[in-house]
Protein backbone atom coordinates (compact mmCIF):
# COMPACT_ATOMS: atom_id res chain seq x y z
CA UNK A 1 0.00 0.00 0.00
CA UNK A 2 1.28 3.42 -0.71
CA UNK A 3 1.66 6.04 1.89
CA UNK A 4 -0.85 8.91 2.60
CA UNK A 5 0.00 12.62 3.77
CA UNK A 6 -1.99 13.84 6.80
CA UNK A 7 -3.25 16.51 7.99
CA UNK A 8 -3.69 17.51 11.63
CA UNK A 9 -7.17 16.57 11.62
CA UNK A 10 -6.36 13.04 10.05
CA UNK A 11 -7.71 14.54 6.40
CA UNK A 12 -5.64 13.43 3.15
CA UNK A 13 -3.35 16.68 2.72
CA UNK A 14 -4.20 18.59 -0.24
CA UNK A 15 -0.93 19.17 -1.11
CA UNK A 16 1.82 16.77 -2.16
CA UNK A 17 -0.84 13.73 -2.83
CA UNK A 18 0.63 11.00 -5.14
CA UNK A 19 -1.13 10.97 -8.58
CA UNK A 20 -1.45 7.07 -9.03
CA UNK A 21 -1.90 5.56 -12.10
CA UNK A 22 -5.34 4.30 -13.32
CA UNK A 23 -5.87 1.17 -16.08
CA UNK A 24 -7.14 2.94 -18.75
CA UNK A 25 -9.57 -0.13 -20.42
CA UNK A 26 -10.51 -0.57 -23.99
CA UNK A 27 -14.29 -1.05 -24.57
CA UNK A 28 -15.22 0.33 -20.73
CA UNK A 29 -17.33 2.66 -22.28
CA UNK A 30 -19.82 0.19 -23.29
CA UNK A 31 -21.82 0.50 -20.14
CA UNK A 32 -24.50 2.70 -19.29
CA UNK A 33 -23.15 5.00 -18.05
CA UNK A 34 -23.74 8.93 -18.25
CA UNK A 35 -21.57 10.97 -20.41
CA UNK A 36 -18.58 12.63 -18.32
CA UNK A 37 -19.52 15.96 -15.94
CA UNK A 38 -19.88 19.29 -18.04
CA UNK A 39 -21.75 17.01 -20.44
CA UNK A 40 -25.84 16.62 -20.68
CA UNK A 41 -27.13 13.59 -21.92
CA UNK A 42 -30.05 13.59 -23.78
CA UNK A 43 -33.01 14.31 -21.87
CA UNK A 44 -31.29 14.19 -18.70
CA UNK A 45 -28.95 17.11 -17.60
CA UNK A 46 -27.01 16.17 -15.02
CA UNK A 47 -25.40 19.56 -12.98
CA UNK A 48 -22.04 18.98 -11.46
CA UNK A 49 -23.09 20.79 -8.40
CA UNK A 50 -26.35 18.90 -7.64
CA UNK A 51 -25.71 16.77 -4.60
CA UNK A 52 -24.70 13.46 -5.49
CA UNK A 53 -27.26 12.04 -3.23
CA UNK A 54 -30.16 14.12 -1.80
CA UNK A 55 -32.88 12.49 0.95
CA UNK A 56 -36.29 14.33 2.35
CA UNK A 57 -38.25 12.97 4.75
CA UNK A 58 -37.52 10.01 4.91
CA UNK A 59 -39.71 7.59 6.99
CA UNK A 60 -39.22 3.70 7.02
CA UNK A 61 -40.71 1.34 9.28
CA UNK A 62 -40.85 -2.73 10.36
CA UNK A 63 -44.22 -3.87 10.88
CA UNK A 64 -45.20 -1.49 13.90
CA UNK A 65 -41.37 -0.24 14.59
CA UNK A 66 -40.75 2.96 12.82
CA UNK A 67 -36.89 2.62 12.23
CA UNK A 68 -36.62 6.18 10.13
CA UNK A 69 -38.89 8.58 11.04
CA UNK A 70 -38.02 12.00 8.29
CA UNK A 71 -34.59 12.24 7.82
CA UNK A 72 -32.94 15.07 5.41
CA UNK A 73 -29.49 14.74 4.14
CA UNK A 74 -27.68 15.69 1.06
CA UNK A 75 -23.98 14.34 -0.10
CA UNK A 76 -22.07 17.02 -2.34
CA UNK A 77 -19.18 15.76 -4.81
CA UNK A 78 -15.82 14.36 -3.84
CA UNK A 79 -17.57 14.27 0.21
CA UNK A 80 -17.73 11.76 2.62
CA UNK A 81 -20.61 12.28 5.03
CA UNK A 82 -20.27 9.90 8.44
CA UNK A 83 -23.39 8.79 9.71
CA UNK A 84 -23.12 8.20 13.47
CA UNK A 85 -25.61 6.60 15.75
CA UNK A 86 -25.98 3.79 18.03
CA UNK A 87 -26.84 0.39 16.81
CA UNK A 88 -30.87 0.07 15.86
CA UNK A 89 -30.90 3.81 15.23
CA UNK A 90 -31.54 2.61 11.33
CA UNK A 91 -28.37 4.27 9.66
CA UNK A 92 -27.73 0.56 7.61
CA UNK A 93 -31.29 0.80 6.60
CA UNK A 94 -30.87 4.45 5.18
CA UNK A 95 -28.04 3.23 3.21
CA UNK A 96 -29.92 0.41 2.16
CA UNK A 97 -33.40 2.45 0.79
CA UNK A 98 -30.90 4.33 -1.29
CA UNK A 99 -29.71 1.12 -3.80
CA UNK A 100 -33.52 0.19 -3.14
CA UNK A 101 -32.14 -3.28 -1.04
CA UNK A 102 -35.12 -1.78 1.53
CA UNK A 103 -37.91 0.18 0.25
CA UNK A 104 -39.01 3.57 1.99
CA UNK A 105 -42.51 4.00 3.43
CA UNK A 106 -42.02 7.86 2.41
CA UNK A 107 -39.72 10.49 1.09
CA UNK A 108 -37.57 11.82 -1.91
CA UNK A 109 -34.74 9.87 -2.48
CA UNK A 110 -32.22 11.23 -5.12
CA UNK A 111 -28.78 9.49 -6.48
CA UNK A 112 -27.34 11.16 -8.93
CA UNK A 113 -30.25 13.60 -9.28
CA UNK A 114 -33.02 10.94 -9.91
CA UNK A 115 -35.41 9.87 -8.17
CA UNK A 116 -34.78 6.53 -7.33
CA UNK A 117 -38.45 5.42 -6.78
CA UNK A 118 -39.43 6.12 -9.91
CA UNK A 119 -36.40 3.82 -11.68
CA UNK A 120 -37.22 0.78 -13.73
CA UNK A 121 -35.45 -2.39 -12.70
CA UNK A 122 -32.98 -1.41 -15.66
CA UNK A 123 -32.50 2.04 -14.36
CA UNK A 124 -32.23 1.14 -11.31
CA UNK A 125 -29.17 -1.36 -12.56
CA UNK A 126 -27.57 1.85 -14.44
CA UNK A 127 -27.65 3.64 -10.88
CA UNK A 128 -25.99 0.97 -9.03
CA UNK A 129 -23.42 0.39 -11.71
CA UNK A 130 -22.11 4.31 -10.64
CA UNK A 131 -22.84 3.21 -6.67
CA UNK A 132 -20.45 0.40 -4.48
CA UNK A 133 -21.51 -1.11 -1.77
CA UNK A 134 -19.09 -2.46 1.13
CA UNK A 135 -21.04 -4.82 3.69
CA UNK A 136 -20.39 -4.87 7.31
CA UNK A 137 -19.09 -8.25 6.15
CA UNK A 138 -17.68 -7.79 3.16
CA UNK A 139 -20.31 -10.40 1.89
CA UNK A 140 -17.57 -12.30 -0.80
CA UNK A 141 -18.86 -14.67 -2.56
CA UNK A 142 -17.64 -17.62 -0.40
CA UNK A 143 -17.82 -20.47 -3.92
CA UNK A 144 -15.23 -18.27 -5.55
CA UNK A 145 -11.50 -17.31 -5.34
CA UNK A 146 -11.12 -13.95 -4.95
CA UNK A 147 -10.18 -13.99 -8.29
CA UNK A 148 -13.56 -14.84 -9.25
CA UNK A 149 -15.03 -12.25 -6.92
CA UNK A 150 -13.20 -9.52 -8.84
CA UNK A 151 -13.44 -11.18 -11.77
CA UNK A 152 -17.30 -11.63 -11.18
CA UNK A 153 -18.67 -7.93 -11.95
CA UNK A 154 -16.48 -7.11 -15.12
CA UNK A 155 -17.59 -10.62 -16.41
CA UNK A 156 -21.20 -9.41 -16.25
CA UNK A 157 -20.80 -5.78 -17.03
CA UNK A 158 -17.83 -5.16 -19.07
CA UNK A 159 -18.41 -7.80 -21.62
CA UNK A 160 -16.34 -6.86 -24.58
CA UNK A 161 -12.97 -5.49 -22.00
CA UNK A 162 -10.27 -8.07 -23.09
CA UNK A 163 -9.68 -11.09 -20.52
CA UNK A 164 -6.14 -9.51 -20.37
CA UNK A 165 -7.48 -6.30 -19.69
CA UNK A 166 -9.74 -7.87 -16.70
CA UNK A 167 -6.78 -9.45 -15.75
CA UNK A 168 -4.94 -6.14 -15.18
CA UNK A 169 -7.56 -4.48 -13.54
CA UNK A 170 -8.27 -7.08 -10.91
CA UNK A 171 -4.30 -6.62 -10.20
CA UNK A 172 -4.63 -3.10 -9.87
CA UNK A 173 -7.47 -3.54 -7.74
CA UNK A 174 -5.79 -5.55 -5.59
CA UNK A 175 -2.61 -3.16 -5.61
CA UNK A 176 -4.74 -0.58 -4.11
CA UNK A 177 -5.68 -2.67 -1.13
CA UNK A 178 -2.44 -4.73 -0.86
CA UNK A 179 -3.42 -8.40 -0.90
CA UNK A 180 -2.42 -9.02 -4.53
CA UNK A 181 -0.43 -11.93 -2.83
CA UNK A 182 -4.09 -13.53 -2.11
CA UNK A 183 -5.21 -13.72 -5.17
CA UNK A 184 -6.14 -17.78 -5.61
CA UNK A 185 -7.17 -18.09 -1.99
CA UNK A 186 -10.90 -18.70 -1.28
CA UNK A 187 -12.66 -16.30 1.08
CA UNK A 188 -13.25 -18.59 3.52
CA UNK A 189 -9.14 -18.42 4.36
CA UNK A 190 -8.57 -14.47 4.67
CA UNK A 191 -9.06 -12.56 7.93
CA UNK A 192 -11.93 -10.31 8.63
CA UNK A 193 -9.37 -7.06 7.35
CA UNK A 194 -8.29 -8.74 4.57
CA UNK A 195 -11.80 -9.71 3.52
CA UNK A 196 -13.08 -6.05 3.89
CA UNK A 197 -10.05 -4.77 1.75
CA UNK A 198 -11.10 -7.50 -0.70
CA UNK A 199 -14.71 -6.99 -0.84
CA UNK A 200 -14.02 -2.87 -1.31
CA UNK A 201 -11.70 -3.95 -4.36
CA UNK A 202 -14.48 -6.02 -5.67
CA UNK A 203 -16.52 -2.85 -5.17
CA UNK A 204 -14.12 -0.48 -6.65
CA UNK A 205 -13.77 -2.52 -9.94
CA UNK A 206 -16.56 -1.10 -11.31
CA UNK A 207 -15.43 2.52 -11.00
CA UNK A 208 -17.94 3.83 -8.41
CA UNK A 209 -18.88 7.24 -8.03
CA UNK A 210 -20.47 6.71 -4.69
CA UNK A 211 -19.22 4.48 -2.32
CA UNK A 212 -21.68 3.38 1.07
CA UNK A 213 -20.00 1.80 3.35
CA UNK A 214 -22.09 -0.01 6.07
CA UNK A 215 -19.91 -0.10 9.22
CA UNK A 216 -16.58 -0.78 7.61
CA UNK A 217 -14.04 -1.09 10.54
CA UNK A 218 -16.56 -3.34 12.99
CA UNK A 219 -15.18 -6.06 14.46
CA UNK A 220 -11.89 -5.34 13.50
CA UNK A 221 -8.97 -4.58 15.56
CA UNK A 222 -8.04 -1.52 16.07
CA UNK A 223 -4.74 -1.25 13.60
CA UNK A 224 -6.99 -3.23 11.02
CA UNK A 225 -9.56 -0.66 11.39
CA UNK A 226 -6.83 2.00 10.78
CA UNK A 227 -5.88 0.54 8.10
CA UNK A 228 -9.45 0.35 6.07
CA UNK A 229 -9.91 3.90 7.32
CA UNK A 230 -6.56 4.51 5.40
CA UNK A 231 -8.33 2.66 2.20
CA UNK A 232 -10.90 4.23 2.17
CA UNK A 233 -9.64 8.00 2.11
CA UNK A 234 -6.82 6.25 -0.85
CA UNK A 235 -9.63 5.63 -2.40
CA UNK A 236 -11.67 8.43 -2.02
CA UNK A 237 -8.83 10.81 -3.34
CA UNK A 238 -7.92 8.37 -6.40
CA UNK A 239 -10.77 7.77 -7.82
CA UNK A 240 -12.63 11.38 -6.86
CA UNK A 241 -15.82 9.45 -5.14
CA UNK A 242 -18.51 10.65 -2.67
CA UNK A 243 -19.09 8.73 -0.11
CA UNK A 244 -21.36 7.69 3.01
CA UNK A 245 -19.99 5.79 5.64
CA UNK A 246 -22.31 4.43 8.42
CA UNK A 247 -20.44 3.60 11.84
CA UNK A 248 -20.04 3.95 15.40
CA UNK A 249 -16.39 3.92 15.44
CA UNK A 250 -15.10 7.02 16.39
CA UNK A 251 -11.61 6.91 15.04
CA UNK A 252 -13.09 5.69 11.76
CA UNK A 253 -15.27 9.08 11.71
CA UNK A 254 -12.12 10.86 12.72
CA UNK A 255 -9.94 10.06 10.16
CA UNK A 256 -12.45 10.11 7.35
CA UNK A 257 -15.64 12.47 7.80
CA UNK A 258 -15.89 15.95 5.95
CA UNK A 259 -18.72 15.89 7.88
CA UNK A 260 -21.03 13.78 10.38
CA UNK A 261 -24.47 13.69 10.82
CA UNK A 262 -25.62 11.86 14.00
CA UNK A 263 -28.98 9.45 14.15
CA UNK A 264 -30.81 8.66 16.96
CA UNK A 265 -34.24 6.82 16.93
CA UNK A 266 -34.41 7.48 13.45
CA UNK A 267 -34.48 11.31 13.53
CA UNK A 268 -30.60 13.51 12.87
CA UNK A 269 -30.03 15.13 16.06
CA UNK A 270 -26.60 16.56 15.15
CA UNK A 271 -24.55 17.88 12.04
CA UNK A 272 -21.32 18.61 11.46
CA UNK A 273 -17.48 18.38 11.32
CA UNK A 274 -16.01 16.56 13.81
CA UNK A 275 -14.15 19.20 15.69
CA UNK A 276 -17.83 20.68 16.01
CA UNK A 277 -19.87 18.02 17.57
CA UNK A 278 -16.68 17.12 19.27
CA UNK A 279 -17.29 20.59 21.38
CA UNK A 280 -21.15 19.80 21.32
CA UNK A 281 -22.62 20.17 25.41
CA UNK A 282 -25.39 17.71 24.43
CA UNK A 283 -25.08 14.76 26.76
CA UNK A 284 -25.53 12.16 24.26
CA UNK A 285 -23.65 13.26 21.82
CA UNK A 286 -20.80 13.91 24.25
CA UNK A 287 -21.43 9.77 24.95
CA UNK A 288 -19.58 8.84 21.59
CA UNK A 289 -16.79 11.74 22.26
CA UNK A 290 -15.83 10.22 24.99
CA UNK B 1 -53.43 -20.54 26.92
CA UNK B 2 -54.12 -19.31 30.07
CA UNK B 3 -56.36 -21.71 32.15
CA UNK B 4 -58.60 -19.45 33.83
CA UNK B 5 -59.87 -19.36 30.08
CA UNK B 6 -63.84 -20.83 29.58
CA UNK B 7 -64.04 -23.23 26.86
CA UNK B 8 -66.03 -20.75 24.56
CA UNK B 9 -62.75 -18.68 24.99
CA UNK B 10 -60.05 -21.10 24.17
CA UNK B 11 -61.99 -22.46 21.02
CA UNK B 12 -62.16 -18.59 20.46
CA UNK B 13 -58.32 -18.17 20.34
CA UNK B 14 -58.02 -21.65 18.55
CA UNK B 15 -60.05 -20.42 15.82
CA UNK B 16 -58.18 -17.56 15.45
CA UNK B 17 -54.98 -18.89 15.65
CA UNK B 18 -55.89 -21.55 13.04
CA UNK B 19 -57.33 -18.69 10.97
CA UNK B 20 -54.06 -16.73 10.95
CA UNK B 21 -51.86 -20.24 10.29
CA UNK B 22 -54.12 -20.59 6.95
CA UNK B 23 -53.78 -17.12 6.01
CA UNK B 24 -50.02 -17.78 6.12
CA UNK B 25 -50.13 -21.00 4.46
CA UNK B 26 -51.93 -19.20 1.48
CA UNK B 27 -49.54 -16.01 1.62
CA UNK B 28 -46.53 -18.55 1.90
CA UNK B 29 -48.05 -20.37 -1.66
CA UNK B 30 -49.12 -17.57 -3.09
CA UNK B 31 -45.43 -15.98 -2.81
CA UNK B 32 -44.00 -19.58 -3.87
CA UNK B 33 -46.10 -19.60 -7.20
CA UNK B 34 -45.04 -15.81 -7.90
CA UNK B 35 -41.59 -17.05 -7.26
CA UNK B 36 -42.02 -20.03 -9.84
CA UNK B 37 -43.86 -17.80 -12.36
CA UNK B 38 -40.71 -15.48 -12.41
CA UNK B 39 -38.66 -18.39 -13.30
CA UNK B 40 -40.48 -18.34 -16.62
CA UNK B 41 -39.78 -14.53 -17.48
CA UNK B 42 -36.33 -14.70 -16.69
CA UNK B 43 -35.21 -17.38 -18.03
CA UNK B 44 -35.80 -15.92 -22.25
CA UNK B 45 -33.95 -13.02 -20.74
CA UNK B 46 -30.38 -12.97 -22.00
CA UNK B 47 -27.64 -12.56 -20.57
CA UNK B 48 -27.64 -16.58 -20.09
CA UNK B 49 -25.59 -17.84 -17.87
CA UNK B 50 -24.94 -21.78 -20.24
CA UNK B 51 -21.47 -21.89 -18.05
CA UNK B 52 -23.29 -21.51 -14.83
CA UNK B 53 -26.26 -24.30 -15.73
CA UNK B 54 -23.42 -26.46 -17.09
CA UNK B 55 -21.61 -26.16 -13.82
CA UNK B 56 -25.23 -26.91 -11.86
CA UNK B 57 -25.64 -29.91 -14.24
CA UNK B 58 -22.55 -31.26 -13.13
CA UNK B 59 -23.23 -30.76 -9.41
CA UNK B 60 -27.02 -32.47 -9.80
CA UNK B 61 -26.49 -35.06 -12.63
CA UNK B 62 -22.67 -36.19 -12.59
CA UNK B 63 -22.07 -35.82 -8.43
CA UNK B 64 -25.33 -37.89 -7.93
CA UNK B 65 -25.62 -40.71 -10.23
CA UNK B 66 -23.66 -43.46 -7.96
CA UNK B 67 -26.15 -42.45 -5.26
CA UNK B 68 -28.76 -43.04 -7.60
CA UNK B 69 -27.42 -45.81 -9.23
CA UNK B 70 -26.88 -47.56 -5.78
CA UNK B 71 -30.73 -46.81 -4.85
CA UNK B 72 -31.78 -48.20 -7.70
CA UNK B 73 -29.87 -50.82 -7.55
CA UNK B 74 -31.45 -51.63 -4.47
CA UNK B 75 -34.49 -50.78 -5.25
CA UNK B 76 -34.56 -54.00 -7.76
CA UNK B 77 -33.15 -56.23 -5.87
CA UNK B 78 -35.53 -55.57 -2.90
CA UNK B 79 -38.52 -55.60 -5.35
CA UNK B 80 -37.53 -58.74 -7.13
CA UNK B 81 -37.31 -60.57 -3.50
CA UNK B 82 -40.16 -59.28 -1.89
CA UNK B 83 -42.22 -60.11 -4.64
CA UNK B 84 -41.11 -63.70 -5.79
CA UNK B 85 -42.97 -65.57 -3.56
CA UNK B 86 -46.19 -63.93 -4.48
CA UNK B 87 -45.37 -64.17 -7.67
CA UNK B 88 -44.45 -67.82 -7.07
CA UNK B 89 -47.60 -68.71 -5.52
CA UNK B 90 -49.44 -67.98 -8.78
CA UNK B 91 -46.90 -69.42 -10.91
CA UNK B 92 -46.52 -66.51 -12.14
CA UNK B 93 -42.51 -66.00 -12.36
CA UNK B 94 -42.27 -65.54 -15.59
CA UNK B 95 -44.13 -62.32 -15.25
CA UNK B 96 -41.27 -61.03 -12.90
CA UNK B 97 -39.33 -58.86 -15.46
CA UNK B 98 -42.70 -57.23 -16.36
CA UNK B 99 -44.18 -56.55 -13.02
CA UNK B 100 -40.65 -54.89 -11.98
CA UNK B 101 -39.94 -53.15 -15.26
CA UNK B 102 -43.60 -51.81 -15.09
CA UNK B 103 -43.84 -50.67 -11.71
CA UNK B 104 -40.02 -49.37 -11.84
CA UNK B 105 -40.19 -47.10 -15.19
CA UNK B 106 -44.11 -45.80 -13.90
CA UNK B 107 -43.73 -45.02 -10.78
CA UNK B 108 -40.46 -46.00 -8.19
CA UNK B 109 -37.92 -44.75 -10.13
CA UNK B 110 -39.36 -41.33 -11.04
CA UNK B 111 -40.63 -40.58 -7.23
CA UNK B 112 -37.55 -42.32 -5.22
CA UNK B 113 -35.17 -40.33 -7.70
CA UNK B 114 -36.95 -37.09 -7.03
CA UNK B 115 -37.01 -37.77 -3.18
CA UNK B 116 -33.36 -38.75 -3.10
CA UNK B 117 -32.57 -35.82 -5.39
CA UNK B 118 -34.64 -33.45 -2.92
CA UNK B 119 -32.45 -34.82 0.00
CA UNK B 120 -29.74 -34.17 -1.66
CA UNK B 121 -30.01 -31.44 -3.91
CA UNK B 122 -33.11 -29.64 -2.43
CA UNK B 123 -31.44 -29.13 0.79
CA UNK B 124 -28.05 -28.12 -0.78
CA UNK B 125 -29.56 -24.96 -2.59
CA UNK B 126 -31.75 -23.88 0.29
CA UNK B 127 -28.45 -24.09 2.35
CA UNK B 128 -26.81 -22.67 -0.15
CA UNK B 129 -28.79 -19.98 -0.71
CA UNK B 130 -29.91 -19.03 2.71
CA UNK B 131 -26.57 -19.17 3.72
CA UNK B 132 -25.59 -16.68 0.74
CA UNK B 133 -28.65 -14.78 1.76
CA UNK B 134 -28.00 -14.41 5.74
CA UNK B 135 -24.54 -12.92 4.42
CA UNK B 136 -25.55 -10.59 2.15
CA UNK B 137 -24.51 -12.20 -0.74
CA UNK B 138 -27.65 -12.10 -2.75
CA UNK B 139 -27.50 -8.12 -1.43
CA UNK B 140 -24.18 -8.31 -3.16
CA UNK B 141 -25.37 -9.34 -6.24
CA UNK B 142 -28.14 -7.23 -6.31
CA UNK B 143 -26.16 -3.83 -5.69
CA UNK B 144 -23.98 -4.99 -7.72
CA UNK B 145 -26.45 -4.49 -10.48
CA UNK B 146 -26.48 -8.43 -11.23
CA UNK B 147 -30.05 -10.15 -11.06
CA UNK B 148 -29.22 -13.12 -8.20
CA UNK B 149 -32.71 -14.75 -9.12
CA UNK B 150 -32.02 -14.84 -12.96
CA UNK B 151 -27.90 -16.38 -11.99
CA UNK B 152 -28.84 -18.58 -8.62
CA UNK B 153 -32.45 -19.47 -8.95
CA UNK B 154 -32.85 -19.87 -12.81
CA UNK B 155 -29.27 -21.38 -13.42
CA UNK B 156 -29.69 -24.47 -10.55
CA UNK B 157 -33.91 -24.94 -11.71
CA UNK B 158 -32.99 -25.58 -15.17
CA UNK B 159 -30.10 -27.98 -13.58
CA UNK B 160 -32.76 -29.72 -11.63
CA UNK B 161 -35.37 -30.25 -14.58
CA UNK B 162 -32.94 -30.95 -16.95
CA UNK B 163 -31.16 -33.37 -14.77
CA UNK B 164 -33.97 -35.30 -12.95
CA UNK B 165 -35.22 -37.20 -15.78
CA UNK B 166 -31.96 -38.23 -16.83
CA UNK B 167 -31.55 -39.56 -13.80
CA UNK B 168 -34.46 -41.44 -13.33
CA UNK B 169 -33.67 -43.42 -16.57
CA UNK B 170 -31.06 -44.15 -15.14
CA UNK B 171 -32.04 -45.81 -11.61
CA UNK B 172 -34.73 -47.60 -14.10
CA UNK B 173 -31.63 -49.17 -15.81
CA UNK B 174 -29.59 -49.60 -13.19
CA UNK B 175 -32.82 -51.24 -10.99
CA UNK B 176 -33.69 -53.29 -13.64
CA UNK B 177 -30.00 -54.90 -13.54
CA UNK B 178 -30.71 -54.94 -9.85
CA UNK B 179 -34.28 -57.53 -10.51
CA UNK B 180 -32.10 -59.39 -12.78
CA UNK B 181 -29.68 -60.16 -10.11
CA UNK B 182 -32.11 -61.20 -7.51
CA UNK B 183 -34.39 -62.88 -9.95
CA UNK B 184 -30.89 -65.08 -10.36
CA UNK B 185 -30.82 -65.97 -6.63
CA UNK B 186 -32.88 -68.54 -7.11
CA UNK B 187 -34.18 -69.02 -10.80
CA UNK B 188 -31.77 -69.12 -13.76
CA UNK B 189 -32.57 -66.49 -16.83
CA UNK B 190 -30.06 -65.17 -19.33
CA UNK B 191 -29.74 -61.62 -19.40
CA UNK B 192 -31.17 -60.97 -22.45
CA UNK B 193 -34.17 -63.01 -21.58
CA UNK B 194 -34.96 -61.03 -18.60
CA UNK B 195 -34.14 -57.64 -19.95
CA UNK B 196 -36.41 -58.83 -23.46
CA UNK B 197 -39.42 -59.92 -21.29
CA UNK B 198 -39.38 -56.95 -19.76
CA UNK B 199 -39.31 -54.15 -22.23
CA UNK B 200 -41.96 -56.31 -23.89
CA UNK B 201 -44.66 -55.38 -20.98
CA UNK B 202 -43.38 -52.02 -21.47
CA UNK B 203 -45.85 -49.51 -23.12
CA UNK B 204 -46.05 -45.68 -24.62
CA UNK B 205 -48.16 -44.83 -22.09
CA UNK B 206 -46.17 -46.45 -19.20
CA UNK B 207 -42.82 -44.70 -20.20
CA UNK B 208 -43.92 -41.26 -21.72
CA UNK B 209 -45.59 -39.68 -18.70
CA UNK B 210 -43.45 -40.98 -16.01
CA UNK B 211 -40.63 -39.14 -18.30
CA UNK B 212 -43.09 -36.15 -18.36
CA UNK B 213 -43.52 -36.04 -15.16
CA UNK B 214 -39.93 -36.16 -13.85
CA UNK B 215 -39.66 -32.90 -15.55
CA UNK B 216 -42.18 -31.19 -13.56
CA UNK B 217 -40.17 -32.48 -10.57
CA UNK B 218 -37.05 -31.87 -11.15
CA UNK B 219 -38.71 -28.14 -11.37
CA UNK B 220 -40.00 -28.32 -8.09
CA UNK B 221 -37.18 -29.77 -6.52
CA UNK B 222 -35.13 -26.55 -8.09
CA UNK B 223 -37.78 -24.16 -7.59
CA UNK B 224 -38.69 -24.89 -3.93
CA UNK B 225 -34.88 -25.58 -2.90
CA UNK B 226 -33.91 -21.90 -4.17
CA UNK B 227 -37.40 -20.46 -3.01
CA UNK B 228 -36.52 -21.92 0.63
CA UNK B 229 -32.95 -20.85 0.68
CA UNK B 230 -33.53 -17.31 -1.40
CA UNK B 231 -36.10 -16.48 1.28
CA UNK B 232 -34.33 -17.61 4.47
CA UNK B 233 -34.82 -14.58 7.59
CA UNK B 234 -31.13 -13.42 8.93
CA UNK B 235 -29.87 -15.97 11.12
CA UNK B 236 -27.51 -18.77 11.45
CA UNK B 237 -30.13 -20.69 12.17
CA UNK B 238 -32.64 -20.04 9.51
CA UNK B 239 -29.95 -21.96 7.01
CA UNK B 240 -30.80 -24.95 8.79
CA UNK B 241 -34.68 -24.05 8.27
CA UNK B 242 -33.97 -23.30 5.29
CA UNK B 243 -32.60 -26.71 4.21
CA UNK B 244 -34.77 -28.59 6.41
CA UNK B 245 -38.48 -26.89 4.74
CA UNK B 246 -36.69 -27.03 0.92
CA UNK B 247 -36.66 -30.87 1.78
CA UNK B 248 -39.91 -31.02 3.50
CA UNK B 249 -41.73 -28.88 0.72
CA UNK B 250 -40.21 -30.44 -1.82
CA UNK B 251 -40.73 -33.64 -1.10
CA UNK B 252 -44.81 -33.42 -0.66
CA UNK B 253 -44.42 -31.17 -3.76
CA UNK B 254 -43.36 -34.43 -5.48
CA UNK B 255 -45.90 -36.84 -4.10
CA UNK B 256 -48.48 -34.21 -4.79
CA UNK B 257 -47.39 -33.78 -8.72
CA UNK B 258 -47.31 -37.91 -8.78
CA UNK B 259 -50.75 -37.91 -8.05
CA UNK B 260 -51.85 -35.69 -10.18
CA UNK B 261 -49.55 -37.26 -12.75
CA UNK B 262 -51.30 -40.88 -12.18
CA UNK B 263 -54.79 -39.01 -12.41
CA UNK B 264 -54.20 -37.52 -15.72
CA UNK B 265 -52.79 -40.56 -17.26
CA UNK B 266 -55.84 -42.86 -16.08
CA UNK B 267 -58.03 -40.12 -17.55
CA UNK B 268 -56.03 -40.24 -20.49
CA UNK B 269 -55.93 -44.14 -20.85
Amino acid sequence: MKDITWNENGHPGEAGQPEEETTEIEGWDDDKRPAEEGTKEEGQPEDANLPVVSIKGLRKSFKDHEVLKGVDLHVNKGENLVVLGKSGSGKSVLIKCLVRLEWPDEGELKVFGKDISTLSYDELNEMRLRTGFLFQNAALYDSMTVRENLAFPLKQHKKKVAAEKKEELIMEMLDNVGLADVIDQMPSKLSGGQSKRIGLARTLILRPELMLYDEPTTGLDTGTAKEISELMIKTKNKYNISSITITHDMACARMTADRIIMLKEGVIVAEGSYEELEKSDDEWIKSFFS
Amino acid sequence: MPSSLNPYQKAKITVTQKRSDLKTFFYGTGDMVAFAGRFFREVWRPPFEWREVLYQCYLVGYKSTFLIGLTGFIMGLVLTIQTRPSMAAFGAISMIPGMISVSVVREIGPVITAIICCGKVGSRMGAELGSMKVTEQIDAMEVSAINPYKYLVVTRTLATTLMIPLLAIFADVIALIGGYVAMNIHDATTFRHFFAVAMAHLEFIDVFPAIVKTFFFGFVVGIIGCYKGYHARRGTESVGVAANAAVVTGSLAVFVIDLLAAQITDLIT
